[in-house]
């Protein structure tokens, strides 16, 4: 186990509504709390995980080596699918197949592929508010968010008509247009060239802050990591390795990383 | 009735092979040219045995395939995504389904409607009813398959990203149906070509029985066996008239500016 000083269990708790004195400062309970999870695919374990939690305002990273769980870890917190065993609560109360829709609309996850329906720009990044049945502001927000990622201009252009960077703009611009509790992001700049992925990154980083949005980030690159996260967890064979702030862990953890390991954090991470 | 120039004075042995074979040796271009105009001249006159067996293709391989869709489209869908234990078993059946021979549909449909069937009693058998009921057997199968591998096309994780927008059910499927519009509408067309090319089960199940169960897949057998190739002709043209115009609407809203 590559376990840390600053990984710390959480055995005691008992359930997900209980307050969790969290030292980065946070004081209210998690918004997103999972429990003895395993994941179960084609009778292998993928993935075990006996607590993490989201806490409200931070920027959670979620890195690890190839096949570590990360998407696994990141659609069963976004209560795409079920874990085999274990709980998902929201906001202190346990998801379930009934209230499940109503959780996912309080979240917004971005993949690393844009995955854009067929359509224009604006009604791709309307399309969560319409499932939703808002119309009344709908199009002010849609308009509001084009502008923040700078994609005003496209606004009526064919989704399949648009560069990498531009699709994965519209597919940011979707999720938070959504104004969501929890933003999912899996590996969002993976595809872009480092010219687009710098820019945007920076843009993206002023919109987290100026939002607050709480943010599940899964992650490759430690660069990203730095740039964005408040709180890193590392993931390796589908278990949690250890946990600290960006700094922490890029210090204590990832020189000790096995040396199988480490080629695959790529991206600056030694700085 | 049609008397092949050729036939004439030859030994007999000759003239019992079939008339295809021999007017094939004596103006092909002028038989199809006799025919086409055969065609135009009975559309032009309106020929009412003509419109109404034009009409009973429309109505009986129009229905089926409606059916087709009915059943095709919903279980191509589930298919597609749905895991559960005997999914190969049932996938491999409809794959198999999709190459069923039409007179094979029909024998079996028939040996359901026959009088001592157990669906006899319904009396069913040689009427247009029997028609729609072999040949949505004969399409569903094509439909499902159709919906199955376009849906299968789409991007997996599409399908996790429209649960992630917060689409309920009914509207995750809706959407999903608009993104695999394109392999619905060629679910639609291969569906309906099926049927509407088909003779062999709606000569089973049908009967060819005139004003009543003729259509014009087996019109088209009844004059050749007759020796009316220019009425055949006629017919056929009508027939591909028919298929290119549905297919060619279908094909057009396909086609059409791709929008959410
Ligand atoms: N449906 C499935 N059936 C079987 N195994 C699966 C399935 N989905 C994922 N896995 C396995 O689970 C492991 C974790 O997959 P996951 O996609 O969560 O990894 P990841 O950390 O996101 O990797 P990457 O960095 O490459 O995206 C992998 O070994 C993968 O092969
Ligand atoms: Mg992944």
């Amino acid at each position: 186990m590559l376990l840390n000083k600053t990984w710390r269990r959480r055995d005691n708790l008992e359930s997900g509504a209980e307050i969790i004195e969290h030292k980065q400062g946070f004081s209210s309970g998690p918004v997103i709390r999972a429990k003895d999870l395993v994941v179960i695919k084609q009778g292998k374990t993928i993935l075990k995980v006996e607590d993490i939690s989201v806490f409200p305002g931070e920027v959670l990273a979620i890195v690890g080596p190839n096949g570590a769980g990360k998407s696994t870890l990141l659609t069963i917190l976004a209560c795409l699918e079920f874990p085999t065993k274990g709980a998902v609560f929201f906001r202190g109360h346990q998801v379930t197949r009934k209230n499940v829709l109503s959780v996912r609309r309080e979240m917004a996850v971005v993949f690393q592929e844009p995955l854009l329906l067929d359509g224009t720009v604006r009604e791709n990044v309307r399309l969560g508010l319409s499932l939703r049945g808002l119309k009344d502001d709908a199009e002010r927000r849609v308009d509001t968010w084009l502008e923040r990622f700078g994609i005003t201009h496209l606004s009526g252009q064919m989704a399949h008509t648009l560069s990498g960077g531009e699709a994965q703009r519209t597919a940011l611009a979707r999720a938070l247009v959504l104004e969501p509790k929890v933003l999912f992001l899996d590996e969002p700049f993976a595809s872009l060239d480092l010219m687009t992925k710098h820019g945007l990154l920076k843009e993206f980083r002023g919109i987290l802050e100026d939002s607050g949005t709480t943010t599940v980030l899964v992650s490759h690159d430690f660069s990203e990591v730095r740039a964005l996260a408040t709180r890193v967890i590392v993931l390796s064979g589908g278990k949690i390795q250890a946990e600290g702030t960006p700094d922490e862990i890029s210090v204590d953890v990832l020189p000790k990383l096995k040396e199988s390991v480490r080629p695959n954090l790529t991206g600056g991470w030694k700085n | 009735m049609y008397v092949c120039p050729y036939a004439r004075g030859l030994p007999t042995r000759v003239n019992t092979c079939n008339a295809a074979t021999l007017s094939y040796r004596g103006g092909l271009v002028d038989l199809v040219y006799t025919g086409l105009i055969k065609a135009i001249r009975l559309i032009v006159a309106r020929d009412p045995e003509i419109l109404e067996i034009t009409f009973l293709t429309l109505r009986v391989s129009g229905l089926a395939t409606l059916i087709s869709l009915a059943i095709g489209i919903p279980l191509g869908l589930y298919l597609a995504v749905a895991q559960f234990r005997f999914r190969k078993v049932v996938v491999g059946a409809v794959n198999t389904g999709m190459g069923l021979p039409p007179t094979v549909a029909g024998l079996w449909v028939s040996i359901l409607l026959w009088r001592n069937g157990p669906l006899g009693s319904l009396g069913l058998m040689y009427t247009p009813t029997a028609m729609v009921i072999a040949q949505a057997v004969i399409a569903s199968p094509i439909v499902t398959g159709f919906t199955m591998a376009s849906v299968q096309q789409l991007n997996p994780k599409l399908r996790l990203q429209i649960m992630a927008l917060g689409a309920s059910p009914v509207q995750f499927w809706w959407l999903i149906i608009k993104e695999c519009r394109f392999g619905l509408l060629a679910a639609v067309m291969a569906g309906l070509g099926s049927v509407i090319s088909e003779v062999g089960a709606s000569m089973a199940v049908g009967g060819n029985v005139r004003h009543y169960t003729r259509v014009l897949t087996t019109a088209i057998v009844m004059e050749i066996s007759k020796g009316n190739f220019d009425v055949a002709i006629a017919l056929s043209f009508i027939l591909m008239a028919l298929s290119y115009g549905i297919t060619f609407i279908l094909t057009v809203v396909q086609q059409s500016r791709r929008r959410l």
